[in-house]
């Protein structure tokens, strides 16, 4: 096995330009937590909202609900990707799509947080669904004989209690939301993996690359996880959930 | 708008599509075959009593489960052929990347289908005198396997969507034919749409099909 060993070339200047690839890669890391933490604030408002009206008992919202997941769970990412940015906004009005293509700003960066965001919104629906249909049929009886609107018995009874037992899911569907961000270098938004695909060409350093920017993810996803942990020790009822684990 | 669509340019694309389809479906079948059957080894390796090799099977299956499958597909594009001196296609790196990542995965699935099986199973294959690899492969796997199977085909079909990630080595699958295709005839809306369509309707009903084997097999057990 014949290779150069570098280390210090993230200390070195781009070929044409003088920043140097250091400076690359962190930008690349700012674009991948901006799109990450932002799909993830789509993900889980979407997420809770179509879980639950998938439990509720209008026949149509749940036929819906199951038609939204099961349309963003079938179709790979990565092709979804590709519909926002090149198809979605040919079916857009004439004046709008104009804007779209041309005007709006951070164009790949709104495009890919949004269809991240839905992607990971339709796993997240699945999770909330099992984790209110996990509850003892009891509790929505009870709340509602309470004389609690629906509504209310969703707010105050069920959604508190499925959002801590469905916590661990939640917890890898965060980590993949980092994971799944690496996608977004094929529509051009200049995270983490578009850097490392860059660097590597531009310094042919292609070993000490890829360990920085996988340090990174690793980094990421370690941090997405304790993030979880700490959310999940302080919302634990005292003597209900904790006894599950 | 709809109205704008030309969808006379799908026939023509046809046998373009379909041979990307036909890799995405061996890279599919062959990193399943290969990935179930290392990963079964990797959770005999973590189940089992040498901690060494437990040790080493964990942090393969951790270090591949928090990586980005596209960072794996760059890294193993890039070293193998630092490894054995000479470039492979992106064709054959692409299936060695998803059988070793695959791996991770069906092993964390096999891990759990053998702690499914009763401890009884196990004890009584030792009592018959049977050696360790003839309690599993006649005792344990055969049931570990049956229990599984549902979660087995539900990676399989993450996996077949994932194999358009292979994009970024260009290695020609469905979605890269989809691609190509969409320039040579300066048709990319249809292309993609048309290939998002194929995606779904392979995806959509193979999911189906594993939700009535999930409630037939629920039966049975």
């Amino acid at each position: 096995m014949k290779y150069h060993w570098n280390w210090g070339i993230f200390f070195e200047q781009i070929k044409y330009g003088d920043e140097t690839y250091l400076s690359w890669l962190i930008s690349g890391l700012g674009w991948t937590v901006a799109v990450s933490l932002a799909s993830w604030v789509i993900a889980l408002l979407l997420g809770f909202a179509i879980g639950t009206v998938r439990t509720t008992p209008r026949t149509w919202l749940v036929r819906l609900g199951n038609a939204y997941v099961e349309l963003f769970r079938n179709i790979p990412l990565l092709v979804q990707m590709f519909l926002w940015f090149f198809v979605v906004p040919e079916f857009l009005p004439r004046n709008l799509s104009l804007w779209v293509k041309q005007e709006m700003p951070a164009k790949e960066f709104v495009t890919a947080t949004v269809c991240l965001g839905l992607f990971t919104s339709a796993r997240i629906a699945e999770q909330v669904r099992a984790g209110i249909q996990s509850l003892p049929r009891g509790q929505r009886m009870a709340g509602l004989a309470m004389g609690l609107t629906l509504p209310q018995t969703y707010r105050y009874i069920l959604l508190p209690m499925a959002f801590r037992i469905i916590i661990p899911p939640l917890t890898s569907e965060f980590m993949n939301v980092f994971k799944n961000s690496s996608v977004a270098f094929a529509i051009g938004v200049l995270e983490l993996t578009f850097q490392a695909r860059q660097m590597q060409e531009d310094s042919e350093q292609g070993i000490e690359t890829y360990l920085a920017v996988t340090v990174l993810y690793f980094v990421c996803a370690f941090i997405a996880n304790r993030m979880m942990a700490f959310i999940e020790k302080r919302s634990r009822v005292p003597g209900f959930i904790a006894a599950a684990k | 708008m709809l109205g704008q669509l030309d969808l006379s340019v799908l026939k023509p694309s046809l046998p373009f599509l379909w041979t990307g389809l036909k890799f995405s479906a061996n890279l599919t079948l062959i990193a399943m075959s290969g990935g179930i059957a290392i990963g079964t080894l990797l959770a005999m390796a973590r189940l089992g009593k040498s901690r060494p090799l437990t040790a080493v099977a964990s942090a393969y299956v951790n270090l591949m489960r928090s990586i980005p499958l596209l960072m794996v597909i760059l890294w193993f594009f890039l070293v193998i052929p630092l490894i054995i001196g000479k470039p492979i296609g992106a064709e054959y790196s692409a299936l060695i990347t998803f059988t070793a990542f695959e791996a991770a995965y069906y092993s964390e699935i096999m891990r759990a289908g053998i702690q499914s099986v009763a401890k009884g199973q196990v004890m009584a294959g030792y009592a018959l005198g049977m050696t360790y690899w003839q309690t599993m492969a006649l005792v344990v796997l055969p049931q570990a396997f049956r229990n599984m199977i549902p979660v087995l085909l539900t990676q399989t079909i993450i996996l077949f969507q994932d194999t358009s990630l292979v994009y970024a080595i260009g290695a020609k699958d469905l979605l890269k034919a989809a691609d190509i295709a969409g320039k040579n005839y300066n048709r990319p809306v249809e292309m993609y749409l048309f290939s998002a369509v194929i995606y779904f309707a392979l995806c959509y009903t193979l999911s189906s099909i594993v939700k009535r084997l999930q409630i037939k097999l629920a039966v049975v057990r």
